[in-house]
């Protein structure tokens, strides 16, 4: 195992929702992959299109935007501006020959402890199987 | 003037905690520690077992001072849990408090990485890394103070909204009670008796109403709904729907200048009423007209006309005659409050247990739920409190209780959750049958019998030598004699492992419960969360169970999860507590999280003006033809969506800035575990 390349994936959280959701994981002790470094956010319309470009060309293998369900928000409709930006991103990937799947946005209630743990295990598997960002090797 | 700047060279100091072995046991503390000093900015570092200790805390004070710290960084449980605690030693400490930041190796370390070490470490020293390389660049923040409105808001009108509307108003506070339906009271004024005392509901209950009807302090709005809620603790602007009634109170009807009239509870209008509906409080079992009142202890004592049926044929307007108390052209009201505090007792609904077909209700008349047999018991209810079976009128001998119907039910079609009054009613229902019936017999099938509270498990055993009879076993189908209208109950008691199939001459099945049609628009109205079972989301189970993620706003009763009544009381009258406490202070701080306009490089392109979900923006002239983004601190809640937009970078969001939020990214990416 030792010489398996770990992945570097970044999760932008919002501070309501999918932080405590991801909180609640912990207090259940529900156990999931440890390869999502996460950065808190009040709310996912804080999330800068900029961030995520950053994190990219600083080489992470993936990243992760959650936030609250639709209608939940804390803040009313960040989640959907945040949503419609992603799309953006997504697809600004795709023009820079990226797989979009290496962008994900989630929506993990404070409540959903359990299913936190399974978008965690999904993201690691998806961005396990696409390897590392071939922008890693280009910036190399 | 925007400060974008952080002036001193940062000196980070970083504080592992152990938190006994919830942290040290997945993670290692001392490497930890040893790498922290290494990450650039760092100038001190030291675990310790119980940071939020007062030891604990104590060395982080003293670190400031000694090691001339510009920033603290504890690297423990979620910020979510001890931000506040440590903002206050860092404050302590000499520096300002939002120069702190956490690093969550618990919640999201050590807990969910129990046995993978080295994993564990690893993350723990990226969110080290990251946490020290936001602390670098926070900068000075003052809370704002912002005044509390002298007022509260109760919504529901249930036992839970009452007393707490009692409660607050008794502590002097103005108190608006909200209530959806014509009549406060909620579902314990359809009770018969309360278990396990066997006082009569509406005995106990009435005295309340009539307080809350009296008491100086709370406005009682009945027939009214929420309709719109600005603002945040201490100054919510709630919009309320006063619902058309069609019929004037003494009060409205005197500020009409209708002198002496006005809806004086007569009741001269309703038997000229020619509109005949079912009544939804005696759970459609009885008639009622399109004017109409609940039950004869309604607070208030007005009548309610139901638009929906009412054919305005103007009979009762005429009765009424010089009361002028009934205007049946009136419309829905908007009706705007300021409170400082909000209480949510928005109650419950019956599961509806016609989906669990195989028990037959809503096919077989004489399959009932326990409220509807909680009316046919009750002597204010349909039949004058004598039990008869709906198919025939014919006084039950063989009563069977079907409990758990719809709770405890992982198939998906009812509910996982227990309900937890259900056991207990049931006991209650059967000793009415004993009490009341001689000769009939109740059959009790079970699960567990739960009965945990106060004298609850001696008045199981008293039920049992009353002579009720219990099965234990999930009943699996009920099916009609066609002739008789019998049920016949398949179960299996598990007790004699052997399958059962007995007649019965009526069902009651113990319903589920679940959260109230207007939950989900309240809640979100509010922007309180819910559990998975749709029930509101306390701040936290155990130490915070009235409070909500939202602050100033709080929960008290069933809406929050199944309670009794004592439970439910009790919660209300803590919600009440909670919520008086920032109004008796007067003055709230929040968090200073505001958005602000760099205005050198603001273009004045105006883009986000309209991203702001609170009309917190707006463009405002700077010098000749220049025109800049302004913020209203008050109406910016911090969401920060504005900063994420702005083209040209213009928009600086206090404590979650580009550059802070970039710092951390790089640390993580670039930054690398050595
Ligand atoms: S607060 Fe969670 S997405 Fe806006």
């Amino acid at each position: 195992m030792a010489d398996v390349k770990k992945p570097k994936i970044l999760g932008i959280l919002c501070n309501w929702c999918s932080y405590a959701g991801a909180d609640l994981a912990g207090s259940a002790r529900t156990q999931y992959p440890p390869d999502v470094r996460v950065v808190r956010v009040m709310c996912t319309g804080r999330v800068d299109p900029l961030f995520i470009m950053k994190a990219f060309t600083d080489g992470a293998d993936g990243v992760l935007v959650s936030g609250c369900h639709f209608g939940d928000c804390h803040y009313l409709e960040g989640n959907y501006k945040s949503a419609k930006r992603m799309f953006l991103m997504k697809s600004l990937l795709k023009g820079i020959g990226m797989e979009d799947k290496r962008l994900r946005m989630t929506f993990v209630s404070a409540s959903e402890g359990a299913k936190w743990a399974k978008v965690i295990e999904d993201v690691v598997n998806t961005i396990n199987e696409l390897g590392p960002s071939p922008l890693k090797e280009m910036t190399k | 003037m925007v400060d974008t700047t952080s002036t001193k060279k940062p000196r980070i100091g970083v504080f592992v905690c152990h938190c006994g072995t919830n942290i040290a046991g997945s993670i290692d503390v001392k490497g930890l520690v040893e790498y922290a000093k290494t990450v650039p900015n760092v100038a001190f570092a030291q675990d310790y077992q119980y940071v939020c200790s007062t030891p604990g805390q104590k060395i982080i004070t003293d670190a400031i001072e000694k090691e001339k710290l510009t920033g603290t960084v504890v690297a423990a449980c979620s910020p979510r849990l001890h931000e506040p605690t440590f903002r206050t030693a860092t404050k302590e400490g000499g520096l300002n408090q939002f120069r702190f930041e956490m690093a969550n190796i618990r919640e999201q370390g050590s807990w969910v990485h129990m046995h993978d070490r080295d994993a564990a470490t690893d993350k723990a020293k990226d969110a080290v890394r990251i946490a020290v390389a936001k602390a670098a660049l926070l900068q000075d923040l003052e809370p704002k103070a912002v005044p509390v409105e002298k007022a509260a808001l109760v919504v529901g009108a249930g036992i839970a909204g009452m007393q707490a509307a009692l409660d607050l108003a008794n502590a002097g506070i103005k108190t608006y009670l909200v209530e959806k339906n014509p009549s406060i009271g909620g579902r314990m004024s359809q009770l018969d008796k309360t278990f396990p005392t066997l006082d009569c509901s509406q005995c106990i209950l009435t005295p309340k109403m009539v307080d809350v009807g009296r008491a100086p302090n709370i406005e009682l709005m009945t027939y009214s709904e929420i309709d719109a809620v600005e603002g945040y603790i201490g100054n919510f602007d709630v919009t309320i729907r006063k619902k058309a009634r069609g019929v004037l109170s003494m009060a409205e009807a005197e500020a009409k200048g209708i002198s002496g009239g006005g809806c004086n509870g007569c009741g001269d209008c309703e038997p000229v009423c020619p509109v005949i509906k079912p009544n939804p409080f005696e759970e459609g079992m009885k008639p009622r007209k399109a004017i109409y009142i609940y039950h004869p202890q309604v607070v208030p004592l007005l009548y309610t006309v139901d638009f929906d049926s009412c054919i305005k044929c103007n009979l009762c307007v005429t009765v009424c005659g010089d009361k002028k108390a009934i205007d049946l052209e009136m419309k829905d009201e908007l009706i705007k409050v300021k409170v400082g505090t909000v209480i949510l007792a928005i109650g419950f609904d019956i599961f509806p247990v016609e989906n669990k077909r195989e028990w037959g209700y809503k096919q077989f008349e004489n399959v009932v739920t326990s409220l509807e047999f909680e009316r046919l018991i009750c002597a204010s209810g349909p039949t004058g409190g004598h039990l008869i079976r709906p198919s025939d009128g014919k006084e039950p001998k063989r009563i069977g209780f079907v409990l758990c119907a719809g709770s405890r039910d992982n198939t998906g079609i009812g509910k996982p959750y227990c309900s937890r009054f259900c056991c207990m009613y049931s006991l209650k229902h059967a000793h009415q049958i004993i009490e009341k019936m001689p000769g009939a017999i109740p059959y009790i099938f079970y699960m567990d019998i739960r009965s945990f509270g106060k004298m609850y498990e001696e008045f199981y055993y008293r039920i049992q030598d009353e002579g009720a009879k219990f099965i234990r076993g999930r009943v699996a189908n009920i099916l009609e004699d066609p002739v008789t209208k019998n049920l016949h109950v398949y179960a299996e008691d598990t007790m004699l492992q052997r399958p059962m199939d007995m007649e019965m001459d009526l069902v009651v099945l113990a319903a589920a419960v679940q959260p109230a049609a207007l939950t989900d628009k309240t809640r979100k109205l509010f922007g309180v969360s819910c559990s998975l079972d749709g029930w509101l989301l306390e701040a936290h189970p155990k130490l915070n169970p009235c409070g909500t993620t939202t602050a100033g706003v709080f929960l008290a009763g069933v809406c929050q999860g199944p309670k009794d009544i004592p439970d439910a009381v009790a919660q209300a009258e803590g919600a009440a507590s909670a919520a008086s406490i920032p109004i008796h202070r007067g003055e709230v701080e929040l968090e200073p999280f505001f958005a602000q306009c760099i205005e050198e490089k603001c273009a004045g392109c105006g883009m986000c003006i309209n991203l702001c979900p609170y009309q917190a923006l707006s463009l405002v002239d700077k010098e000749a033809g220049k025109k800049v983004m302004q913020v209203t601190e008050a109406k910016c809640k911090g969401c920060g969506t504005c900063g994420a937009f702005c083209p040209g970078g213009a928009i600086w969001m206090q404590h979650f800035s580009t550059p802070q939020i970039v710092a951390q990214i790089d640390a993580f990416l670039l930054g690398g575990v050595k």
